[in-house]
């Protein structure tokens, strides 16, 4: 069914950290590709993202951040995607990850890890390929 | 990543320059350039330290005083900054930047749910006095100045730093501190902010009100054209802007009665160097022409010391690759070169790993020593001003203040500084503008390298900091103590009386001052903040 509409993308910024260039960038690239893109705006808690994400139904939640603190808010998030059910829809990451912290990330469950500086189309091609798939 | 935009034929000639400014290079510049914008020396620069201040504040330049060393600095606990800040000392630092954690930021406790996993990360934690003297423990306030890089909670910081100053035996007419404190660019880029446009500039103009008698080598605000720039505008944009904020600042106080050379004297700004050094240097020297025009003929300011346009030039942020991360060893040090020949008051560096987190003891002290080797080595304290009479970067200068000008007034018809904020009118511009640079440098359009030109396909791997989960611990163990050991009695009355005053529109400053002095938390300053002035309806468009 859900390669028969627009694929549809939550970018969010969760915790305190304020910067938005990165987030907004790849929103403008997302929506550019054709994807339907919903942007949550700064300082957003792992619930609230996850409420979002339910009441927009959408298929992959984007997570931009730049603080460090992406181990504890994937962890969170994760917990929180797991209990409401919503399993079925794909997490992934950008921002300022070390290349070390990547597998881990994956571990916790997120499907790609994009940090800062990866080409648009690498992020287009893989949403496309991993929700078609789905 | 702001790099001008080169044109070339089959032959790989450079057929057109366009810098990130829109303006256009010329392969020659001669007399008949300086001729064709009417170039006269007397008005468009003077002599060093005469308005319009085009070639520099001080009539000497860097054979009076070199500039301040000023790298960002914070991690962890107040314990572990305060050693940090003691390294750096040792090394030669002159001045101190101070790097706050997200919850400091943004007026969290580090116990309250808000702040998990994010206490100490990006900057050392604060909860009360307590941390700032475990901070300044040690180090001389009455000979660094201390920039406290902190906008939302600028007040509450301000306070603090005068009652450990005074709990130090420091007097508040010897200490001399830069608090960041420019709301309009957090809500532009960098995002730290909390209260609405309203309260949150009127917070700010306490501070500057507060000073003029309180704090006199104090630089209440630090207007930054940094951030705003890190999220996309251009380099004459970064300086319009700033320039509508200070005015913003400015306005606010004079709504007050205070005579405009009473206080504006003691305005600062941060402004960010990367990308093209011609443009730089260009913008700053233009940047301060336009600041004085602006005070002299808007304001009516008689002072000329009250003119310049003093500041903290460098970072370079946006400019550092993740990729080749050695390289940016390389780039900082053209930025600061950029920085000096601009006639920089302060100058810091974005360290080479700082694409990956912040930085460690090593690449911070490398970043220092950039600064101390350009200093001493290089013959940038000789002579002031050294690119003045080039007939390229005259002709530039002039240009750049007809572009920062035309930026100005492109904000001016869209309602003036504040509503375009409020409205988002220029984070939506900004953002447009980072995803067409964006776009520029993926194609190669924009050369970058590391990135699109000269890549290896090897990543390096450096060294990073590690973030310590004990700190966060310790942290909130020594908030508990606090909260334990002080009279409680003290604390209630102080933040009542902060509550009163904030209800009445009074200055809240020395409130702030007094709840800091009984260790009330930061935590608790800010709800009081938060709960009256609520918070800021961020216009999140892209």
């Amino acid at each position: 069914m859900k390669n028969q509409r627009e694929i549809k993308v939550l970018v969010a910024k969760p915790g305190l950290d304020g910067h938005d260039r990165g987030a907004k960038v790849v929103a403008h690239a997302l929506k550019e590709a054709g994807m339907e893109v919903i942007y949550t705006g700064l300082h957003r808690t792992v619930d609230q993202i996850v409420r979002i994400a339910i009441q927009e139904d959408v298929d992959i939640i984007g997570l931009s951040i730049m603080s460090g603190a992406h181990i504890p808010i994937v962890e969170k998030l994760m917990k929180k995607v797991g209990q409401e059910g919503i399993g079925d829809k794909m997490v992934i990451v950008g921002g300022v990850i070390p290349n070390k912290d990547i597998a881990r990330l994956e571990n916790l469950g997120v499907s790609g890890v994009f940090p800062g500086g990866t080409p648009f189309s690498d992020i287009v091609t893989f949403i496309n390929d991993h929700v078609k798939q789905a | 990543m702001g790099v001008a935009k080169y044109t070339k034929d089959a032959k790989d000639q450079i057929t057109d320059v366009t810098l990130q400014s829109g303006i256009h290079v010329k392969p020659l510049y001669g007399p008949e350039d300086l001729e064709k914008i009417g170039f006269s020396y007397e008005r468009d620069l003077a002599d060093p330290g005469q308005y319009p201040f085009t070639r520099g504040i001080h009539r000497q330049g860097y054979r009076s005083r070199a500039w301040t060393t000023r790298q960002y600095t914070g991690f962890g606990t107040p314990a572990e900054t305060n050693e940090r800040f003691k390294l750096m000392i040792s090394h030669g630092q002159t001045g101190l930047n101070v790097a706050f954690d997200l919850p400091t930021q943004m007026g969290y406790d580090s116990d309250d749910p808000m702040a998990e996993g994010e206490v100490g990360r990006v900057g050392m934690a604060v909860d009360s006095l307590r941390d700032f003297e475990v901070a300044f423990k040690d180090i001389n306030l009455a000979k660094i100045g201390s920039g406290l890089t902190i906008n939302a909670v600028a007040s509450i910081m301000l306070a603090m730093y005068q009652a450990v100053a005074e709990k130090y035996g420091y007097g508040r007419d010897v200490i001399s501190a830069t608090p960041q404190n420019d709301i309009l660019k957090e809500m532009i880029g960098r995002g730290s902010w909390i209260f609405p446009v309203e309260p949150a500039v009127k917070l700010i103009g306490d501070t500057i009100e507060y000073s003029i008698e309180a704090l006199p080598r104090t630089n209440p605000v630090s207007v930054c054209g940094y951030h705003i720039r890190e999220s996309g505008a251009t380099p004459a944009q970064e300086i319009g802007y700033a320039i509508l904020i200070a005015n913003a600042y400015i306005d606010n106080v004079l709504a007050r009665g205070y005579d405009v050379d009473a206080f504006v004297g003691r305005f600062s700004f941060n402004f960010n160097v990367f990308g093209n050094i011609w443009e730089q240097v260009a913008k700053f020297r233009a940047g301060r022409k336009l600041w004085a025009r602006n005070l002299k003929e808007k304001y009516g300011v008689k002072k000329d010391s009250n003119m310049y346009l003093r500041g903290l030039f460098g970072g370079g942020g946006y400019g550092l690759t993740k990729a080749q991360p050695e390289n940016n060893i390389m780039r900082g040090a053209y930025y600061a070169l950029s920085a000096a020949l601009a006639g920089a008051q302060t100058i810091a560096l974005c360290s080479y790993d700082e694409a990956y987190t912040i930085p460690t003891p090593h690449s911070a002290i490398i970043s220092l020593r950039t600064l101390q080797l350009l200093m001493d080595e290089m013959g940038l304290r000789d002579t002031v001003d050294p690119l003045a009479g080039s007939y390229f970067i005259e002709t530039l200068t002039k240009e750049m203040e007809q572009k920062i000008e035309e930026e100005m007034g492109r904000i001016e018809k869209a309602g003036g500084i504040t509503q375009a904020v409020a409205t988002g009118y220029i984070q939506r511009l900004v953002a447009r503008q980072a995803y067409e640079f964006e776009k520029g440098i993926q194609s190669g359009e924009l050369l970058k390298v590391g990135v699109n030109i000269y890549t290896d396909e090897q990543p390096m791997d450096v060294e990073l900091h590690e973030y310590n989960w004990e700190s966060a611990e310790k942290q909130i163990e020594g908030l508990k103590q606090v909260k334990r050991e002080r009279n409680n009695r003290d604390v209630a009355r102080t933040l009542a009386a902060l509550e009163q005053a904030t209800k009445e529109g009074k200055n809240v400053m020395p409130y702030l001052v007094e709840c800091c002095k009984a260790y009330a938390t930061l935590g608790e300053m800010t709800a009081i903040f938060r709960n009256i002035y609520g918070e800021f309806d961020e216009p999140s468009l892209f």
